[in-house]
């Protein structure tokens, strides 16, 4: 794709010069035209009004992923990606949107219905071009005066920036640098908008904090940014995504999580990624390309991160910790699934700085139809990292004949009073425990989602609780019609 | 209550176990099904509960005036019929009582019943509970998940106490069991005889028998019952061993 650089990217722009008037696309106009070069990013700034150093950090990483090539070593089947005929900004006017729930897939909106989504919800998930689908204006902004008696920020990125501006510049790209990886790098350049979170020292975030209550304060898009600070002593949970099925017209999502924990914070982060995943052929599927990582930057800190995968057509994520303080703790609690033509490539990376540092991996994986899962997990014990722990425990749960489970660990150690553990099973489910299930009553697809359920307990009893009733019923859904 | 006509059965690679089996269990009796190793009595349960891997080839089946052999596996459960395995299986993370309370709703929902909330449920696990003598330790555990033998044994009768079935099978859920455990299981089916159920106890040894006192005895060889007869007849093949079988007229 390097070839395709063009004579846009010319000697003004790259000097600076033209921050202010040298697009070569209308700043009038409301989308940006397909392709990348510098204007696009330029514009993407104007547009958002951002600051000069944002503009430089994003032409900075803008740099940076031009000399990069999109990572092949993942185990995913990658159609080429067109990078130049993408559009990188557009109003979030869309005409291709369907104007009412009639218009909508209607197998989707049995999904809806079994997962139990309100009535109220389902439009807006689906995409409908409705302004105000929610009556939550007022809910939100409830809980952002009582945050902010508080102390804590809770906004969109754009928000942070404009009202927060130093702290968002203390910390943003601190944990996943604008050249860190081809779509962070991506992501840097031209993030849309996104989630800021900063809780300030000794407070205990008294709610689960949840994109939920944001989503018609900003439409995220493809390209989100989310950086969460917790300064010393502060403790905070918060849940990303959604159960439902999301549809989005863009296949492309790349999004980036920072998470920074200082001396004695806490920082437990959620997700259910539930993205559209194709049809059962794998046609029209999100590509979900994630760079999450967590910092705990000072003594005692604590990352969590807990993941239910269950949706896109590719899922490339690698949620991290690390460990640079001493006695610090980092846990990957994860699980995902892949059915029909689904490909996971997904795991954890934990790198252990400090002294007594602690990290706990627990994955499960679960492939059903023709899905394709790996786990790909790091360990890595640095010198300085005296009695550093780890555990591993990695399984893989098969349905069916024609899908494949993984598993790649990779382990570091350079400090020998480590300990790291590491433990993987992969099994069938087998006809025993259908029949065994069918005999007492069971349904197939009832006795399915109970043998699976049970394979994922240690996961699903580290979310929040109002979120795992939803995630059972999620994994249910995501596995019907892989028996029978 | 259940019919069995000529039935034969094959497995996958195509041998013949059940060559013609002929068998009539009113509602309130108790059968005992006994035979040497390989004579097919594991078949003859597996394919009355439905289970995949068997062909049959000839015959009928039929349970409560329909046909047996037409409805799926959790139909037939659904139905009332219940099989006590030899081998229960073992459902990791699945907690036994939760377990247990959606094979009972499923059960109750067919019977047109109301589900049972987890405080009624609780309530009728603890009456069934106290007769089986089964500690509440077991039932907090995942289904059969590091269970001991006569634990296993003892669950699968436990379950059948609650879901109340119509026809009770047992494949030989004696065997491996010390005698305090067994005498447990025989407390247990004892407890569960009724007029409106049936029960097909299958057994390889004549032991259980001496505390389930059967009405009726059938001897399978081969693939087909070669002798039928009251409790006595057990307590005979015991004294004589299955070697009796080849004086039988086949």
């Amino acid at each position: 794709m390097n070839s395709s650089v063009t004579a846009q990217t010319d000697v003004r722009s790259l000097t600076g010069d033209g921050y202010k008037y040298g697009f070569v696309t209308d700043i009038e106009s409301e989308s940006a035209p397909p392709g990348l070069n510098e204007d696009i990013v330029r514009f993407i700034s104007a547009k958002k009004e951002e600051p000069l150093w944002l503009l430089e950090w994003r032409l900075e990483a803008y740099r940076h992923w031009r000399k990069m090539e999109a990572p092949e070593w993942a185990k995913l089947r990658i159609a080429p990606i067109d990078y130049e005929g993408a559009t990188y900004y557009s109003a979030p006017k869309r005409q291709n949107a369907p104007k009412s729930l009639d218009e909508v897939d209607p197998e989707l909106l049995r999904t809806y219905e079994k997962l139990g989504i309100p009535l109220s919800e389902r439009a807006a998930l689906a995409g409908v071009a409705v302004d105000a689908v929610f009556d939550s204006v007022s809910v939100a902004t409830t809980f952002k005066k009582q945050l902010g008696a508080l102390g804590i920020i809770f906004c969109s990125f754009g928000e942070a920036v404009r009202e927060h501006g130093d702290l968002v510049r203390k910390y943003l790209g601190t944990v996943v640098p604008p050249g860190d990886n081809f779509f962070a790098a991506l992501n840097s350049a031209v993030f849309s908008d996104g989630s800021f979170v900063y809780v300030p020292p000794g407070v205990r975030c008294p709610m689960e904090l949840s994109t939920y209550f944001r989503i018609n304060a900003a439409k995220t898009g493809q390209f989100e940014r989310t950086l969460i600070v917790a300064d010393k002593g502060s403790h905070v949970s918060y849940l990303e995504g959604c159960t439902a099925p999301q549809r989005d017209e863009n296949q492309l999502h790349a999004a980036v999580v920072e998470l920074v924990a200082l001396d004695d914070a806490q920082i437990k982060y959620s997700t259910v990624q539930n993205w559209y995943p194709g049809d059962a052929e794998g046609k029209g599927g999100i590509y979900n390309f994630v760079t999450k990582r967590g910092a705990c930057r000072g003594v005692n800190a604590k990352i969590s991160w807990t993941q239910v995968e269950t949706g896109s057509a590719i899922t490339w994520k690698y949620p991290s910790c690390i460990l640079e303080g001493d006695n610090s703790v980092g846990e990957f609690y994860s699980v995902a699934i892949t059915n029909n033509l689904q490909q996971a490539d997904t795991g954890t990376k934990m790198i252990h700085l400090g002294r007594n540092t602690r990290s706990t991996i627990i994955s499960k994986g679960i492939s059903a139809g023709r899905g394709q899962n790996t786990y790909r997990g790091l360990v890595r014990i640095q010198p300085k990292a005296a009695n550093a722990r780890n555990y591993t425990q990695c399984d893989s749960l098969l349905i069916g004949h024609r899908c494949g489970a993984h598993t790649i660990p990779y382990i570091e150690v350079r400090n020998p009073t480590a300990r790291v553990e590491h433990e993987a099973t992969t099994s069938k489910i087998s006809d025993d425990q259908m029949f065994y299930c069918r005999q007492r009553g069971l349904s197939p697809e009832d006795a399915l989602s109970l043998i699976v359920n049970g394979f994922c307990k240690e996961v699903l009893k580290e979310l929040p609780m109002e979120f795992a009733v939803e995630a059972q019923k999620l994994l249910a859904v995501s596995l019907e019609g892989s028996v029978g | 209550m259940l019919e069995i006509t000529n039935l034969h059965a094959r497995i996958a690679d195509g041998r013949e176990i059940l060559r013609g089996i002929d068998l009539s269990v009113a509602a309130g009796e108790v059968h005992a099904i006994m035979g040497p190793n390989g004579s097919g009595k594991s078949t003859l349960a597996s394919v009355l509960a439905g289970r995949d891997g068997y062909d049959v080839t000839e015959g009928s089946v039929t349970y409560q005036g329909r046909d047996l052999l037409a409805l799926s596996p959790d139909e037939r459960a659904r139905q009332g019929v219940f099989l006590a395995f030899q081998y229960p299986v073992e459902i990791p993370g699945v907690n036994n009582m939760y377990f247990l309370r959606a094979a009972l709703n499923a059960v109750r929902r067919a019977r047109g019943q109301p589900d049972l909330d987890a405080g009624q449920f609780l309530k009728a696990v603890r009456a069934k509970l106290k007769v089986l003598e089964i500690d509440d330790d077991l039932l907090q555990r995942a289904v059969n998940v590091g269970f001991s033998g006569g634990e296993k044994k003892r669950n699968e009768i436990f379950q059948m106490a609650m879901l109340e079935p119509k026809l009770a099978i047992l494949d030989e859920t004696d065997s491996g069991l010390d005698i305090d455990a067994l005498r447990l299981v025989a407390k247990g089916i004892n407890t569960l005889r009724a007029p409106d159920r049936a029960m097909l106890v299958i057994t390889h040894y004549q032991r259980l028998l001496d505390h389930v006192a059967p009405d009726r005895v059938h001897v399978l060889s081969e693939g087909r019952i070669v002798m039928s007869g009251d409790k006595s007849l057990a307590t005979e093949l015991e004294k004589r061993g299955y070697a009796m079988l080849e004086d039988a007229p086949a």
